[in-house]
């Protein structure tokens, strides 16, 4: 096989890594979408709160430290201890549910009938205040985030490929924590699925994404489902911000793959959860091959900012509720 | 007590649509229309015109196109950016293409470029609706930024990648480049901005704009009682961004005088207008001027209190700053998801009937 078909493999391979974690993040702004009916655009400053909630108690940063020094005049930052990281984990996720209740107590509950656009724009809001709130909470420089997962090539996988070219191809690179990632994803959609086919909740979640007035005649609370879903929402949340965390640092671009995670949404339907999953593959893999056949040798590169965008625009013309969307029906 | 319409009586139809049918409110038009040309000039100076005066004029022009977009129309666009960026990068190529040609003709000219660039980016939006459309804006904002950041044609294959705003001049006065002053470049502006809303503030209220909030309340409605979706989504889209590019334009030639793309038109613009016409409040041009002033100055004042008052480092202001507007953002919408311009709707009918209510 000729040394530019691995090259393409290769980048393919990348990109479906690269998609995995795309529809990680969409995955959240498509559970919220179905049980309330919100486009939540604060799911990327979610991932990214969470990422640095999860590496401030991990590391004993004081809250706030930064605002304190400069109010008061001390030099107080560290408490100078390190939390082992299955109980950061877990302080991290009660953090997320205690968001969940509070954004619940003091904006859906205020806006329950409002307009979705009205809904939109709120969580644009809450994304600006989560944003500034995070980085004075924790301050904003680029932070590690070191969970455990090993970085780098994978060796098994370079060492089992190799066989496939010549002398001198030496295997597929694929780096080892997007291989967790993928893993890590699949087991979250598997155990999303299961949860909301098989248990009472989800069955609760299901009812309210249906019809929201039919839920509430049978005696669903819509308040208490609208909390467990932004604590699933943040949940997921955080596993993706560990992931884009690790992978490239704790800092303010990680808030920016909820722009990313936008055309998978658009691409896979806004209601369906095997939409943002296939969605967010096509979309990683099409913007790897497109730069590498196309974008890098004829556009002078960097394309991969607009052509997820492009290519899902170019698809709703066809099919405006996207692949695996609900179809819309307009009544007068 | 004297802000009531008795006694103004309207003897023609004329009269009865005009749009302050109350006589202080008249006056009171006036007055700020005389405050703005004839004091304003005289007495502002360099902070003040570069902080406050000149960004207020050309987000409002910016926030009146998006709202006539989002909130007369409907259609929800997150592109504003990308066509501030072309009407930017069509007033420099004109300025530098042909450096006979009047400046006043070059932001005219960018802003029906950029009307033009802006019809295409509508086209979409014949078969996508809602948040789907949204998103597909922002086609238009990563494709734009990234077209003007890596085809070298635009900036005059300048090596740094900026464009930089050549002395143009009016009478011999400068009006762009490094000579400028800071009265003429805020009438200059001042200028564009009351043309651009006269003429905004009267096509909504035509044939043009009724047509487009019959698309905005319901389309499928509207098409059939015979109004022409194509046409009002499009013509939306083509004012909308000639607006638009027309205040990029400015924003380029007038105030910053120096642009990097990707620094300045980027996507935070596109929400920083938004933001704008939600907190003045969607379809209605005076709440395009309330949330432009109210964007502008809040930064200013937060600024001052926090760093000039108490004395906290620079970004400790910003992450408060953003706090902050987030939670306004919030807080209005929750108290008075209509904007300033219904608060304001509301004191009016207030001061109709006081001091006497009842």
């Amino acid at each position: 096989m000729s040394a530019d078909f691995l090259f393409g493999v290769e980048v393919f391979l990348n990109g479906l890594m690269a998609g995995v974690m795309y529809a990680l993040v969409a995955l959240g702004f498509v559970l919220i979408f179905k049980s309330s009916g919100i486009f939540n655009y604060a799911q990327g400053v979610m991932a990214l709160f969470a990422a640095q909630t999860l590496v401030g108690i991990q590391t004993g940063l004081i809250p706030f430290s930064h605002m304190i020094n400069a109010v008061l005049g001390t030099k107080v930052h560290h408490f100078g201890w390190n939390v082992p990281t299955v109980v950061a984990i877990l302080l991290t996720v009660g953090v997320m549910i205690l968001f969940a209740i509070i954004v619940e107590k003091l904006i859906l509950k205020h806006l329950v009938n409002q307009e979705p656009i009205i809904l939109f724009m709120a969580t644009i809001g809450l994304a600006y205040f989560l944003e500034g709130f995070g980085d004075l909470m924790w301050g904003a420089e680029i932070k590690k985030l070191d969970i455990g997962i090993p970085q780098g090539g994978n060796i098994w996988v370079e060492e089992n490929t190799a066989f496939l070219g010549g002398d001198d191809f030496f295997g597929f690179y694929l780096d080892t924590l997007d291989i967790y990632a993928a893993v890590i994803a699949a087991l979250l959609v598997t155990s999303l699925v299961l949860f909301s086919q098989y248990t009472k909740t989800g069955r609760a979640l299901r009812a309210v994404a249906d019809d929201h007035q039919a839920a509430l005649s049978v005696g669903i609370s819509l308040r208490t489902i609208w909390v467990i879903v932004w604590s699933i929402a943040g949940f997921v949340a955080l596993v993706a911000g560990v992931m884009w965390g690790a992978k490239s640092g704790v800092q303010f671009s990680l808030s920016l793959i909820a722009l990313k995670a936008l055309p998978v949404l658009m691409l896979g339907g806004f209601t369906s959860i095997p939409g943002a999953i296939v969605g967010g593959l096509i979309i990683g893999v099409g913007e790897k091959m497109f730069e590498f056949l196309i974008g890098a040798p004829y556009l002078g590169g960097a394309t991969e900012n607009w052509f997820a965008y492009m290519l899902a625009l170019l698809f709703l013309i066809f099919r405006p509720q996207g692949l695996f969307g609900e179809k819309i029906i307009e009544r007068v | 007590m004297i802000y009531r319409e008795v006694g103004d009586f309207k003897t023609t139809y004329r009269d009865d649509g005009q749009t302050f049918p109350i006589k202080f409110d008249r006056l009171r038009y006036y007055v700020v229309l005389a405050v703005a040309f004839c004091i304003v000039p005289f007495i502002v100076n360099d902070y003040w015109t570069n902080a406050v005066l000149l960004p207020f004029l050309i987000y409002a022009i910016a926030a009146i196109g998006l709202n006539i977009l989002t909130g007369y129309c409907g259609q929800v666009s997150l592109g504003t950016g990308g066509f501030m960026a072309v009407g930017a990068y069509s007033c420099y190529k004109l300025m530098t293409g042909f450096p006979d040609l009047n400046i006043v003709f070059c932001v005219i000219l960018s802003g029906g470029i950029t009307a033009l660039v802006g019809m295409l980016f509508g086209l979409p939006s014949l078969r996508i609706k809602g948040f789907y459309l949204a998103v597909a804006t922002l086609a238009a904002q990563f494709f734009l930024v990234w077209l003007f950041n890596k085809v070298s044609w635009f900036y005059n294959y300048s090596a740094s990648g900026q464009i930089n705003a050549p002395e143009r001049t009016i009478l011999g006065v400068p009006i762009t480049g490094a000579g400028t002053t800071a009265p003429v470049t805020y009438l200059f502006c001042l200028v564009f901005v009351v043309v651009l809303a006269i003429l905004a503030r009267n096509l909504t209220r035509g044939h043009l704009g009724r047509s487009w909030m019959a698309i905005r309340d319901m389309d499928i409605a509207a098409e059939i009682i015979g109004v022409n979706p194509l046409k009002a989504k499009l013509t939306a889209f083509g004012i909308s961004s000639f607006y638009i590019g027309i205040a990029g334009a400015l924003l380029f030639a007038v105030y910053l005088g120096a642009v990097e793309v990707g620094e300045v038109f980027g996507i935070q613009k596109s929400f920083l207008v938004l933001f704008m016409i939600i907190i003045g409040g969607l379809g209605s041009i005076f709440g395009s001027f309330a949330g432009a002033a109210f964007m502008v100055l809040l930064p200013v004042f937060l600024k001052n209190v926090l760093v000039g008052g108490l004395g906290w480092p620079t970004d400790i202001a910003t992450h408060v700053e953003f706090a902050i507007v987030g939670a306004l953002i919030v807080v209005f919408l929750i108290l008075e998801p209509h904007g300033l311009a219904q608060l304001w709707k509301i004191i009016k009918e207030k001061l109709r009937l006081w001091p006497f209510p009842h």
